[in-house]
């Protein structure tokens, strides 16, 4: 290639270059600004104090020497983490045995309409239903006393019973989801496999375990890790249903707690240091997760 | 698996059961069994289905009790008698009609934005290298680990700083702008688009703005489709950022001021909360029913990671 045909050629490219950039550009530039900067000053104010006027005071770790002392964060962290070890593998579970019967009738668009409509909606009015659900004189409490015979507890005004309501809430507005997931996955299997095994004499339960689980392990995978994530930022469904963070810190959750000692109480420098510790528990059970995959999760190829 | 592009053919509703085989290879025996065995299926999917629609009913069967039903002993389930000034009480007591309004423009221009910006950022990463721009695509891919919540104090003072607080433009402009997810989504579909297409239009002289435009866009329509609703579904029903952002009520978001209805308006009269529930949720889960194929799908693919 002579020098006259390769100039413009490396001038387009350059060009190219340009367009690559600009066509980035707008998300790029929110991320650096709503998210990179954004977060680079919560690590910064994380070891400072500061209730949001004047300049914040570098205090070093005084942040986390108090947070990690603190039973309030040591609590909203016991509960979050309970929240997302109860609800991640029952829902998912769930999902998984609701997705497996779905796929094997022909009629279920009704019950995908029934399964889902709480995914579409917000959860304020969600934990507002449920509130009314689980009131003392509400629809389940009555139908307890109907049938049983005995009185049962005021759900939402008990530590335990209510962070046990939050999990079944939680459960019931994302199965939905998980579900239509799980069900994609397991469309992805190819039939001809399970009937390969089939033939070969394998019976249901054996092809579930042998087939069907690893091959949409890495959807389940996918989404456990997802479902775990989201869980670590249950916020919306405490702060409505069982009001603040429910009775004696019941269902106070990490977020909870950055919005509390930030938005309530003014201190922006613990708030940012509870939410550093947010994303390090975050990270560390993705991390635990990614390691178990090894084992568990079956890739093709 | 992992390696199957696109997820355009992730669509529950329409697809065949898995392990569904032609009945003539079966015994009569075989086939009655499976008859049985789908009777069961639809029974306890119904009584799963019916735990599932419960909460609503409940809500619109509340919504129409009086007060005095509603602080009777012994709970009656029909309303007796009943109450529809529940509703147009619900209605006025807060700005309803207002936060509709605001719900609903900014989730069109959220979402529009969002699938601008996400698509054309996809389409750099996807097909025009620059120096740099792995290493910029990793940014967004780690970033998704983030939990938003870390940055809330930080992004509350800099939208403080522009001047945003009690502003709408604090929900809708980041939102245009940040959606690393969104990017994620979009480049997938765009990696399934045969670059002989773009090859072709190249040598014809076409500039990227309008390959973008003529042939990507079109081409990763169920992905727009897609994109749209997660981000729609997200604008609707953020309510930790306008809860942290807003102040005036006339600016308020249907969820957050739904969530007013808790204590003060509400208070015991649990039937005008649960009318104004009913407001609040009635219109998305029509929406929902009209567009239900589209949207399952969309979320059901986007959980595959856009696998």
């Amino acid at each position: 290639m002579s020098t006259a045909t390769r100039n413009p050629e490396a001038a387009w490219r350059r060009r190219d270059r340009l367009w690559g950039m600009a066509f980035v550009a707008p998300q790029a530039l929110g991320m650096a600004v709503f998210t990179l900067l954004p977060f680079a000053v919560a690590f910064y104010l994380a070891f400072t104090e500061w209730n949001g006027f004047g300049t914040p005071q570098w205090v070093g770790l005084a942040n986390f020497a108090d947070q990690i002392g603190d039973p309030l964060l040591r609590r909203s962290i016991l509960n979050t983490l309970v929240l997302a070890l109860v609800t991640v593998p029952i829902g998912l579970g769930l999902s998984m045995v609701l997705a497996t019967m779905l796929n094997s009738i022909r009629r279920r668009g009704l019950y995908l309409l029934l399964l889902f409509a709480p995914v579409v909606t917000s959860q304020v009015a969600i934990a507002l239903i449920w509130q009314q659900m689980l009131r003392p004189d509400g629809a389940f409490s009555s139908l307890i006393a109907r049938v049983l015979g005995v009185v049962p507890p005021d759900w939402l005004a008990n530590p335990y019973t209510a962070l046990a309501a939050v999990c079944l809430v939680t459960i019931w507005a994302s199965v939905g989801l998980n579900t239509v997931i799980f069900m994609a996955g397991l469309q992805n299997i190819s039939p001809s496999v399970l009937e390969a095994a089939q033939i070969d004499g394998a019976g249901v339960l054996t092809r579930f375990l042998r087939i069907v689980l690893p091959m949409v392990s890495p959807v389940i995978f996918y989404q456990s890790v997802v479902a775990f994530i989201s869980s670590l930022q249950t916020f919306d469904l405490v702060f409505v249903l069982v009001k603040d963070a429910g009775p004696d810190n019941g269902t106070r959750t990490i977020v909870y707690h950055i919005y509390d000692e930030g938005f309530q109480k003014s201190d922006f420098g613990v708030s940012s240091a509870a939410s550093i510790i947010l994303l390090a528990l975050t990270l560390l059970i993705t991390a635990i997760q990614f390691g178990a995959q090894k084992r568990f999760v079956h890739y093709e190829e | 698996m992992l390696t199957t592009s696109a997820p355009h053919a992730a669509d529950p509703a329409a697809l065949a059961p898995v392990g569904s085989q032609p009945a003539s290879s079966r015994s009569a025996d075989r086939r009655s069994r499976d008859g049985i065995g789908r009777a069961a299926l639809h029974i306890v999917l119904s009584v799963i289905g019916i735990l599932f629609v419960v909460p609503f009913l409940w809500m619109l069967l509340t919504s129409f009790k009086g007060l005095e039903q509603l602080l009777q002993a012994p709970l009656s389930i029909l309303p007796d008698p009943w109450v529809p000034a529940n509703w147009p009480e619900a209605w006025n007591a807060l700005p309803f009609g207002r936060a509709y309004v605001n719900s609903i423009y900014m989730t069109v221009l959220i979402v529009a934005g969002t699938i601008l910006t996400s698509t054309m950022a996809a389409y750099g990463f996807a097909r025009i290298p620059f120096r740099g721009s792995n290493l910029l695509f990793w940014v967004f891919l780690s970033m998704q680990m983030v939990p938003k919540q870390v940055t809330l104090v930080p992004f509350y003072f800099l939208m403080a700083k522009i001047g945003w607080v009690d502003s709408h433009l604090a929900l809708i402009v980041p939102a245009m702008m940040i959606n690393p997810f969104a990017v994620f989504l979009a480049r997938q579909f765009i990696l399934s688009v045969p670059r002989e297409l773009e090859e072709a239009a190249l040598v014809d002289g076409a500039s990227r703005p309008r390959i973008y435009w003529r042939i990507i866009l079109p081409a990763i329509r169920p992905g727009i489709g897609a994109i749209g609703i997660i981000a729609a579904l997200d604008a609707w029903n953020n309510f930790l950022l306008p809860l942290v952002l807003l102040n005036s009520r006339e600016l308020f978001t249907v969820p957050l001021l739904l969530s007013q209805f808790q204590g003060q308006y509400g208070g015991m009269n649990y039937g005008i909360v649960m009318a104004a529930t009913a407001l609040s949720t009635i219109p998305m889960l029509v929406a929902f029913v009209i567009g239900q194929k589209q949207i399952i799908a969309s979320l059901a693919s986007s959980g595959l990671g856009g696998r």
